[in-house]
Formats: C-alpha cells, structure tokens, sequence
C-alpha cells in the first residue's frame, strides 16, 4: 500500500514536472496543487494554497437554493462576468475541506459552470473567478437542512 | 458500459455540454453505519473535456462534489462537433465517453 502511494506521488510529480518543462503549466499552478489546496482545513488555508487573494465583485454570479433540503445534493451554477475569466472554483466555508472544484476553461468555453455538491451544514458557498493576475469572489448562504457529509 | 451520460446540443453559437457520471464520491471522512469504520476516500479529480482536438474544459476535483456527479457548462461550437468527456479518479481508475453535438 505504501509502495503505492509512493509510486502515484512519483508518477504525479514526473508528470507536472514535464508539463511545467512543456510550458503548459505555470510555476504558480503547479505550487498550488502542491501546496494541496483540496486538503486545506479552511477557506483561508484553501486561498492560500490557491494563492489567490480575490477581491469581493459583483461579476461573479452564483446561483444555488436559499435553503437545500439535503445538502448531500446542492446543485450550484457559477457565472463570471469579469473579462478574460480563465478559471473558476467553487468552495464551501462550512465544509471540512472547503474546495469542492475548480474548473479551467478552455478554448471557446463561456464563463459558466453547473455542478452539484456536498454541503455538511449551513454554510456559505464561495465562488472565485481568476481573470489574469486578478481573481474575484462572491458568497451565498444556503441553509441545510439535512447534512451531506454524514450519509 | 461506461458510466457517464453525456450530452451535447446547439444553442445559438454555442454548444451545451451535460454530463452526468456514475461514481460514488467518497470524501474518506464517513464512517460506515454498520462497522464504524471510515469508509475509504473514491472520488473524481480531474475531468478534461474536449472538442475534437480543442481542450475546452478541464476540472480538478475534491471530496466535496455531489455523488454521481453532474456537470454543464457551454463552448462556442457547432454541430456535428465531437464532444469527448474522460475522467480520473483518486484511485486511478479511468473513463470516458463520446458524443456528436447535435
């Protein structure tokens, strides 16, 4: 089991070192997973791991229910109106590990992602657009009334 | 059998792409009801669309995405594009499917 873990540690970083050596990724993305963004505790640890420091806007759209009668199933849409959006993630403050995806859009993809989540309680559904250097946020409250983390 | 549903239609100038996979998303932080035990962490994270040699969405993933998870999003495209949707999950297991935009 060890030796497997090992080899997947070995394998994933052979392969973001070709890919940085590609010039597909940059150093900061790669620094980012690294850094385990999808493990982080907090949504302030998730930020840092991202190394993003979004400023509030109101481009960034999300759509999701006031209240969600099973939060293992929140369906959630996330609209960025800021020029040159290239990236947008979805987080939940409340959950034990607040980064629920990120989604890099590519050749041709409009500003707009649909997904569904897990929320363990009421909680705060956070959404972040990176435009070049620059990355925005905004937040909506969803009330849970049957947790999503438990089962 | 693959386990995801994907569709994809023309609206307007762009493609609606929708998908719907077959997984359980474990977070590895539920305990199993009958052993007490905490049920192993099997979730999806990456996920790269394509459009026949376009790369038009790529997403990485944690624990927090809903079971048999669904995802939609739209491209600038056409019909008759071909729409490939593959994913890999924590354990390295794979699968993908293929649609023609109509």
């Amino acid at each position: 089991m060890k030796r497997r873990t090992f080899l997947q540690g070995t394998l994933a970083a052979s392969a973001a070192s070709l890919a940085v050596s590609a010039g597909l990724l940059t150093p900061s993305m790669v620094m980012a997973e690294g850094g385990g963004a999808f493990d982080a505790k907090t949504l302030d640890d998730a930020l840092k791991a991202m190394a993003l420091t979004p400023t509030e806007s109101a481009d960034i759209k999300i759509k999701a229910p006031e209240i969600a009668e099973n939060g293992a199933v929140v369906p959630v849409t996330v609209t960025s109106g800021a020029a040159g959006t290239t990236e947008i993630s979805i987080l939940v403050d409340g959950n034990p590990t607040p980064l629920a995806a990120t989604f890099t859009l590519g050749e041709g993809a409009q500003p707009e992602v649909s997904t569904r989540i897990k929320m363990g309680k009421t909680a705060n559904v956070v959404a972040i657009a990176k435009a070049g250097d620059k990355s925005f946020t905004a937040k909506q409250e969803v009330k849970v009334t049957i947790g999503g983390c438990g089962g | 059998m693959s386990s995801i549903k994907l569709k994809a239609k023309v609206e307007g100038d762009n493609v609606e792409v929708k998908a719907l996979m077959t997984h359980p998303m474990e977070t590895g932080q539920r305990k199993d009801k009958k052993t007490g035990e905490l049920v192993p962490a099997h979730f999806i994270q990456d996920i790269t669309v394509t459009a026949g040699d376009k790369t038009i969405l790529t997403a990485k993933w944690g624990g927090s995405v809903s079971k048999n998870p669904y995802l939609a999003f739209s491209y600038k495209g056409k019909a008759g594009d071909k729409v490939k949707l593959a994913w890999t999950d924590n354990k390295g297991e794979k699968d993908a499917a293929e649609t023609d935009v109509a």
